[in-house]
């Protein structure tokens, strides 16, 4: 069990490369699409895959859109409780198929 | 639409199936709770002993600690065995008791015939995260954060 969905958003090397660079500071659509191999239309897309895997968010700016990671930093909690209940999950399961004296306990 | 809504971070969704029938598997969640929770985490200095989730609706959960106190974690919203449990989260990101932070675990047990259950867990309304005032700071202190989750990713993947 992994952050699924963050981590699908991620695989696309493009994405990753968009993330990376929002990693960096807030950036409007046209300036994430300055040196990169790809359109400004397809920028745009890979972001709406990354707002919607709650990674990054974004905000008018004029005329314009800015895109950033989730200023509230929900984004690193949603990831951080994500780890940690995968974590808690595992041991739990351990512990609930460890064999012991509950099942012959039953008749 | 208004500019300054908030993003609503996805509800945190786990759904599985161990080997164990379904009052088994409640029973090891709920009363056999100190017995799987990470020892790792808990409030406080005083290392943690035992965790506990009271058994009825209005009961709290909390850490047992070295040094004998209690720290509250929250509270038990649903209590309906052997089936649903609804905790409500009042930890904060810093790992601190708040008590006007309120998140909600949901965990469900569905039988899958008789030797094995599946659990649908939820920890949803994160955005109540973004209420607390360490947000922003935690953020900052978690630099690190996400080129973590980077090169875990990269791990994941093979890479």
């Amino acid at each position: 069990m992994t952050n699924a969905r963050a981590f699908a958003a991620l695989a696309d090397p493009t994405r990753r490369a968009v993330f990376e660079r929002l990693a960096q500071g807030p950036r409007a659509v046209s300036e994430l699409a300055q040196g990169l191999p790809v359109s400004r239309p397809a920028v745009s897309q890979h972001l709406k895959v990354l707002k919607e895997a709650g990674l990054v968010s974004d905000r008018a700016d004029g005329a314009r859109r800015v895109y950033q990671i989730d200023p509230a930093g929900l984004g690193q909690i949603r990831a951080w409780l994500d780890r940690f209940w995968d974590v808690a999950l595992e041991a739990f399961t351990a512990e609930v198929e460890r064999d012991d004296p509950w099942e012959s306990d039953k008749p | 639409m208004s500019e300054s809504q908030v993003i609503k971070p996805a509800a945190i969704r786990k759904s599985f199936t161990v080997r164990a029938p379904r009052e088994k598997a409640w029973d090891v969640f709920t009363a056999g709770f100190g017995r799987w929770w990470p020892k790792t985490h808990y409030i406080g200095d005083s290392p943690l002993t035992d965790a506990v989730v009271e058994p009825r609706q209005g009961g709290r959960w909390y850490g047992v600690h070295e040094d004998g106190a209690e720290r509250p974690w929250g509270q038990v919203l649903v209590w309906d065995p052997p089936g649903r449990l609804v905790l409500d989260w009042q930890i904060s990101h810093e790992w601190g008791y708040r008590a006007d932070l309120h998140t909600d675990v949901e965990v469900i047990f569905t039988a899958v015939g008789d030797a094995e259950t599946q659990i649908d867990f939820e920890h949803r309304g994160l955005e109540a995260f973004g209420d607390s005032e360490g947000a922003v700071r935690t953020r900052t202190a978690m630099d690190g954060g996400w080129g973590t989750i980077l090169e875990s990713f990269k791990a994941e993947a093979g890479g």
